[in-house]
């Protein structure tokens, strides 16, 4: 419907009858809800520091927390984090040639790039729930908790949990609209309506919520 | 619905809109009236909803009064109603707190933000920007869906035994979450915050589905600076709704993990009875910053609506211009700014850093500035007009004057060293009733008065309107004005009695005074419940633009059907304040009046605009 509207100018642009921002109303939302999203993150990340930095115990190093990796009992401090953080860039990346070939209108690699897209997310989702089951399982029989932590103040684990676990959850649905985007394009719905732009969309979602992790990463894993 | 987009001008989507209107006809009940996509329908729901709450938060605060102004008097008439709530023909403590603390839930969330928001957002964005419907309808019927759901478990946390949330609209922990703290902190305060988090994502809904359609399907014409103030200020309370609840939510959603999972966010080193609480390195602090990054925005979420809605109406009603146009968009964003900046002036007594709180007073005071351009353009616009005085019009007078009475208090008490004295007494309780509570109120009813015959086909009873706005404005007044006395006086809000200390004896029949003024208004207010649905089946009929205004909405047919107009879209050629224009044959030129066709009033620039329309 665009289309109709391909000559106006920027004098007009504003002047109603069109899309200023030269976007359908689904994208604009996204775009809406994802700038909320970020106050919610912002609040909790804000949470993170506020409790960090009134703390009256030592904050745990990450580097001497998060040490394991799968099969190897070795020491590899942050190697594992840092696997799980390339897989998900990795996959914003194959989300990115996706968007891509719905801009080509090519079904097939649509297709085959949401599928590594979700394939990254699951890896992701996977990770987590590893990295966490390691933490859980804490030092020397004293496990971690929403309660306890054997790491340090209490607060560094309900703050591990909560954030990260928010983010997974953000994650996880992702995944989830993935998949149904996925199925549509399979089934040929944005074929026959002649655009992908849910597959931006979700895109967008899933972008932010790559961008959200950089965040969360630095907090608990770097600084 | 994406053919419910406004290129209704070519004849290509011509065709689609007469399939969508044809395929709207053989909607059953239930699509058309409870899970209805029309926008104009959503707003009614939101209204009629907005209404029950009212009563309901009214009824508390009756009762609450009751205790306040005759401490001695035997309530077991009321023991019917309010069943174990009453002891010994006493209200109970502990029911008092909770009633104190779902009047003032009820009345900011369900009333004035979904209720005001829902109402007149919904109803007018499309109608005044010309637009078939909401951008996304199915969202928007969302958005009322999430509304019913957090409306029925707050309903629900009114009867359970241990009684709904009672630590304050605010909600502060430790107070709620312990649930040894107070028995409304048990069940009652996890039915509370269900109930906050899915009302957040109900006005998260609306607000993405408000932005949007006021970018994206706005008719041809109708540019940022043609659009109706009530616009305005429906986008600008949308955007501070979606930057201000997500960190509510998060607050909440911490909040929730602290009361059922044991973590520490807002809680470290408790005793209970003697006995140690594990939770170690919290700060109560902490939700205090982020409840009011939320809370105080919420202030003008509640007011920029009502502030919208009556420069409509003054315009309108006093056959002028609203004065300074740009000045009013200028200052409801600068409000819109500030409203996130100034939060910290609810915590001047928490025992945060000095100079902290002088750069909160200081932000705090600059916000007077667009409030007092607000107020004086109202003024101006009202000067030498030809006013007529229907009932909105005095509503919306009556607002102006809230406004001001209570927005001067505010400079007092947004001094950090006023504060210290004044914090929690009664003194903030008259300020931000009449400030946002009534100012915002009179809003809502003027906006009901004003849309009504849009809204239903109908004109509200004058008459009544009449008496109706009297008595509220007269006994709000009433209500308010002694309160400021018993708070410089420094009576605490929120306590069941001052009958312990002989200190405070002093102001026992004042008191009286405000409870007696209090349940009068609350009982004037059931004229206007007559009067609404009596008026929705018996009311006269409307006529299609019955207070001769200038916006799009007037140009629909009487009652709108799906997708608003039965032919094109009315295109825009003016801004919607063309009242008594020089040489014009009328005193208001409707916005859809192209420019060429009135030759006689153009000005010099319009001039030029009228050749361009050719």
């Amino acid at each position: 419907m665009s289309a109709v509207h391909a000559e106006v100018d920027s004098k007009t642009l504003w002047g109603g009858g069109v899309e200023p921002l030269k976007a359908g109303y689904g994208k604009l939302m996204m775009w809406f809800f994802l700038v909320s999203d970020t106050f919610s993150f912002s609040a909790l990340l804000i949470t993170y520091g506020f409790i960090r930095f009134s703390s009256h115990d030592a904050w745990p190093i990450p580097e001497h927390v998060f040490t394991h990796i799968p099969f190897w009992h070795i020491n590899a401090p942050l190697v594992f984090v840092g696997f799980m953080t390339f897989v998900l860039i990795a996959s914003s990346v194959t989300m990115v040639l996706a968007v891509e070939a719905g801009q080509r209108m090519d079904k097939k690699a649509v297709e085959k790039w949401m599928l590594w897209t979700i394939l990254g997310g699951i890896i992701f989702v996977g990770s987590q729930a590893w990295e966490w089951s390691i933490f859980i399982a804490g030092i020397d029989g004293h496990t971690a908790s929403l309660i306890s932590n054997p790491y340090g103040p209490p607060a560094f684990a309900d703050l591990f949990f909560f954030i990260t676990g928010f983010h997974g959850t953000h994650v996880t649905s992702g995944i989830i609209l993935n998949i149904l985007i996925f199925f549509n394009t399979v089934f040929g719905v944005y074929e026959k309506r002649g655009s992908y732009e849910m597959v931006e969309k979700v895109g967008l979602y899933w972008h932010f919520v790559d961008l959200v992790w950089v965040f969360v990463f630095t907090f608990f894993y770097l600084v | 619905m994406a053919t419910l987009d406004i290129h209704a001008h070519t004849a290509d989507t011509h065709d689609h809109h007469d399939e969508h209107e044809h395929e709207h006809h053989e909607q059953g009940f239930i699509a058309k009236y409870i899970f209805s996509e029309d926008h104009k329908t959503i707003a009614k729901q939101f209204l009629i909803s907005g209404l029950f709450w009212a009563l309901i938060g009214g009824s508390f605060s009756a009762i609450f009064r009751l205790q306040l102004g005759f401490p001695d008097a035997n309530l077991e008439w009321l023991k019917p109603l309010l069943g174990e709530w009453i002891q010994n023909g006493k209200l109970d403590p502990e029911f008092y707190l909770a009633l104190v603390t779902m009047h003032g839930t009820i009345m900011v969330f369900f009333v004035l933000t979904a209720g005001l928001s829902g109402t007149f957002s919904n109803f007018l964005i499309p109608l005044q920007v010309g637009a078939r419907d909401m951008a996304s309808g199915f969202l928007n019927m969302l958005s009322y869906w999430f509304f019913f759901i957090s409306s029925v478990l707050m309903f629900i946390s009114l009867f359970i035994e241990t009684g709904p949330a009672s630590g304050g609209w605010v909600i502060y922990p430790p107070l709620s979450a312990l649930p040894q703290a107070m028995s409304g902190s048990g069940l009652g305060m996890t039915l509370w915050l269900s109930s906050m988090a899915i009302f957040i994502v109900s006005s998260l809904l609306g607000s993405i589905n408000y932005i949007t359609t006021i970018i994206n399907l706005r008719t041809v014409g109708m540019t940022f600076t043609r659009l109706p103030l009530t616009i305005w200020a429906f986008f600008l309370t949308a955007i501070i709704g979606v930057l201000s609840f997500p960190v509510l939510f998060s607050a909440a959603l911490l909040l929730i993990f602290d009361r059922s999972f044991g973590t520490s966010f807002y809680l470290s080193e408790i005793y209970i009875g003697g006995q140690a609480l594990h939770n170690m390195g919290g700060s109560p602090i902490l939700f205090q910053h982020l409840f009011w990054f939320l809370g105080h925005p919420e202030v003008y979420i509640v007011l920029l609506p009502a502030l919208g809605i009556t420069s409509e109406i003054i315009s309108t009603n006093s056959r002028k211009p609203i004065f300074g146009y740009k000045a009013m968009i200028g200052s409801m964003m600068g409000i819109t700014f500030l409203s996130f900046i100034v939060w910290a002036h609810h915590m001047f007594v928490t025992g945060m850093n000095p100079f902290l709180g002088s750069v909160f007073m200081l932000l705090t005071l600059i916000i007077a500035v667009p409030s007092a351009v607000k107020a004086f353009n109202y003024i101006t616009t009202l000067w030498r007009g030809n006013i007529v005085f229907t009932p909105a019009m005095l509503f919306s007078i009556g607002l102006v004057s809230f406004f001001i009475s209570g927005g001067v208090t505010g400079i007092i008490l947004g001094n950090a060293a006023l504060d210290i004295q004044l914090h929690d007494t009664y003194y903030v309780v008259a300020h931000f009733h009449l400030v946002m509570g009534s100012a915002s109120f009179f809003g809502f009813l003027a906006g009901v008065y004003h849309w009504f015959p849009k809204m239903f086909g109908r004109m509200l009873d004058e008459k009544l309107g009449y008496i109706h706005f009297w008595l509220s404005f007269i006994g709000i007044y009433l209500v308010f004005f002694p309160m400021h006395y018993i708070g410089i006086a420094g009576f605490p809000r929120r306590y069941y009695s001052f009958t312990s200390y002989e200190a405070f004896s002093t102001f026992g029949d004042l008191n009286m005074f405000i409870s007696i003024a209090a349940i009068t208004t609350l009982s004037a207010q059931l004229i206007f419940g007559f009067n609404f649905f009596y008026s929705i089946f018996k009311g006269r009929k409307s006529t299609q633009n019955p207070w001769s205004s200038n916006t799009l909405e007037w140009t629909a047919p009487i009652i709108p059907g799906h997708g608003n107009w039965e032919g094109d879209i009315p295109h825009v050629y003016r801004w919607p304040y063309d009242y008594s224009k020089p040489g014009a044959k009328e005193d208001f030129i409707m916005q859809n009046v192209p420019l060429s066709q009135t030759p006689e009033s153009n000005l010099p620039f319009e001039k030029d605009l009228a050749l361009e329309e050719k």
